[in-house]
């Protein structure tokens, strides 16, 4: 499949947050492109700057504190990194939707479903509230919501943990986005629940043709939704490729950790294996690459110069110095200068 | 609805009868009587008065009278104002105390909440530090003393307000200061830091994602739930004017009701202590009533009343 259009470029986007322990360099030069009716998965650990970064693409870090310090966030030709806060408005809910990880409290608990359901478009695209509400009706059928018309009445507490992850999505699809942001919209949820959920993301991206940034730690629902996928860590993405390639024929001892660490039903009685260590310290990250000290091939280069990229096919990237043709010529202990 | 506020109403009723008996037997447990003072009347004129106030009748005989006179809410003559009956005195100081009363819960309720909300959205900035600074200040003077510095400053001193009474919306501006300044203190710290934790609340981001203006996610995402705990304090705070309104139309010589409350006291002026006692207490419990009615229209998941399952 050739998506064709890309829809968000970012480039070189660092976000830094200042902290009373000092600056934490959460997200350390990201590029990712989104294609049209396209799912990017954005996978990694706690920490790793997942979040931020979708949060970047909505402007919603909370400030004064974090602050997008370098890079651009291309969405149709115009830079969000740079975007007034006015402009930021009318592209969140319009162009732009996000849905957030505990559907327990992402709904106002005093105000109607049918309230949060239209208000959205009421403001951007000033419907009647009948116009409005027949719109949240489509949507709730379209997410699997039964008796539409009642529900629209209900609390928030009237619902159960799926149907209100289904309101949020409905909530987000409400203003017809060309791009939702997902931030782990799954792991607040039974796992029954979860095969629902992102089966409707399915259905959804079928019908509307919208483009989404999936972000998780879970590899398994990854595995089931993703086109492409980026391993993001330390605030960096080290490797980026397409669900195939990602899932068989890893590059990045990181990415092989994850897979590894996974459990599998074809592979019984068999050991996980977790990855040994914890993730840098963000305040002063590694000059090298961020995983030396927990990757079981690290070299003395690693810890001095980030990895050129290793490109083995178009899709296909990883950041890493163990498929530099120098990595089994040289002494494993290139100088410094030849590198940069 | 209608069961519960059935059952609410019960027991205002209940809480006023208890309140009215406590009144009764400690006004009987203090010593002295209406007629201590009147050093001409001999003790033949005495039980005539105490027979024509059906004072020299048993306790108990007493006590039904009494409780007649409040389900028939006509609680006889004042014994001090042989002019006035209990019922007169009510219909004149009422007005003037419900006024200035409910124009400081007011004032309290409005200027709490915004001054809380600026405070919250400017946080540690330096209104909202001036805005705490006003609220420890307001809290921790009593309203006799900030009474006092502003008839001293704004009346006595600059002759911009007029000292005391109660005639012309000029005459309201300092009691009404010095009886609601407490109050909003409260609420002002009391709105600003719930209004903290609510804007950190996940919908508050998703309202923002929705592209909402700032007002918008304020006033209709986070002002709501930022409200609740101002509404559960909002009994005691009732509770607080009310008493308050005794001190301040003492020192500004407001006619309000709270004189005749402190006066009947002291002449051991039982049918006016009976009387307004019954009455603060009955305006009291019906405002807390209305507090927990306000609570349900704030807060959808806080049912009043039993639903049936469904």
């Amino acid at each position: 499949m050739i998506p064709i259009n890309k829809i968000l470029e970012i480039r070189n986007l660092h976000v830094t947050f200042s902290t009373y322990g000092g600056e934490v360099k959460a997200v350390r030069g990201v590029d990712l492109d989104l294609h049209e009716g396209e799912t990017l998965a954005i996978v990694g650990e706690s920490g790793c700057g997942k979040s931020v970064t979708a949060n970047s693409i909505m402007r919603l870090i909370p400030t004064p504190a974090g602050k997008i310090s370098n890079g651009t966030i291309r969405f149709k030709g115009m830079d969000l990194a740079k975007a007034t806060d006015k402009q930021m408005r009318n592209i969140r809910g319009v162009d732009i939707s996000m849905i957030f990880q505990d559907p327990m409290t992402a709904l106002n608990p005093t105000l109607t479903i049918g309230t949060q359901l239209t208000e959205g478009v009421r403001q951007h695209q000033n419907l009647s509230k009948k116009e409005a509400e027949q719109r949240a009706v489509e949507m709730m059928n379209l997410v699997g919501i039964p008796n539409p018309h009642e529900r629209l009445k209900q609390y928030p507490h009237q619902f159960s943990g799926g149907m209100r992850q289904r309101i949020v999505i409905a909530i987000a699809l409400i203003g017809e986005p060309d791009l939702l942001i997902a931030d782990e919209p799954t792991t607040a949820l039974d796992v029954t629940i979860q095969a629902q959920i992102l089966e409707l993301f399915e259905t959804i991206q079928k019908e509307t043709n919208v483009a989404i940034i999936l972000i998780t730690h879970d590899l398994g629902v990854v595995a089931k939704v993703a086109d492409r996928i980026n391993v993001m860590y330390a605030g960096k993405i080290i490797e980026a490729g397409t669900r195939e390639e990602i899932f068989y024929q890893p590059k990045h001892p990181y990415t092989k950790g994850l897979l590894q660490s996974i459990p599998r039903l074809d592979q019984k009685g068999e050991k996980l294996l977790p990855i040994d260590g914890t993730p840098p310290d963000l305040f002063s990250p590694p000059v090298g690459c961020p995983f030396t000290a927990r990757c079981p091939h690290a070299m003395v280069v690693c810890e001095k110069v980030y990895p050129l990229r290793h490109q083995p096919t178009d899709s296909h990237y990883a950041d890493c110095w163990l498929y530099d043709e120098r990595a089994h010529t040289t002494n494993l202990n290139p100088k410094k200068e030849e590198m940069t | 609805m209608i069961r519960y506020i059935f059952k609410r109403f019960l027991m205002m009723i209940l809480t006023i009868w208890i309140i009215a008996t406590l009144t009764f037997v400690l006004m009987n447990a203090i010593p002295g009587s209406p007629f201590n003072e009147e050093r001409t009347s001999n003790e033949a004129v005495q039980e005539n008065l105490e027979r024509h106030f059906n004072l020299d009748e048993p306790p108990i005989v007493q006590y039904f009278a009494y409780l007649k006179s409040i389900v028939t809410f006509d609680f006889g003559p004042s014994i001090k104002k042989p002019n006035d009956t209990v019922n007169d005195l009510l219909a004149r100081g009422f007005p003037i105390s419900a006024e200035l009363g409910i124009i400081s819960i007011v004032v309290a309720l409005f200027s709490g909440i915004a001054l809380g909300v600026i405070a919250a959205l400017r946080h540690n900035g330096f209104i909202d530090y001036l805005a705490m600074t006003i609220a420890v200040l307001g809290i921790s003077i009593p309203n006799f003393v900030l009474a006092t510095l502003l008839i001293q400053q704004l009346a006595v001193n600059t002759g911009i307000f007029p000292v005391a009474t109660w005639q012309s919306p000029m005459h309201m501006i300092l009691p009404t200061l010095a009886l609601a300044t407490g109050p909003m203190a409260i609420i002002a710290r009391l709105t600003r830091s719930s209004m903290l934790e609510v804007l950190t609340q996940d919908y508050i981001k998703m309202a923002r994602a929705k592209g909402l203006s700032p007002t918008k996610v304020v006033i209709k995402h986070a002002l709501k739930n930022a409200l609740m705990p101002v509404v559960t304090i909002l009994g005691t705070l009732l509770a607080g004017i009310l008493t308050g309104t005794f001190v301040i139309e003492k020192i500004f010589a407001i006619p309000g009701m709270g004189r005749y409350f402190v006066e009947s006291i002291n002449q051991r002026d039982y049918p006016v202590i009976m009387g307004t006692t019954v009455f603060y207490s009955a305006f009291l419990v019906f405002a807390l009533f209305l507090v927990d009615i306000a609570y349900g229209i704030l807060d959808p998941r806080i049912k009043l009343h039993k639903e049936e399952r469904g």
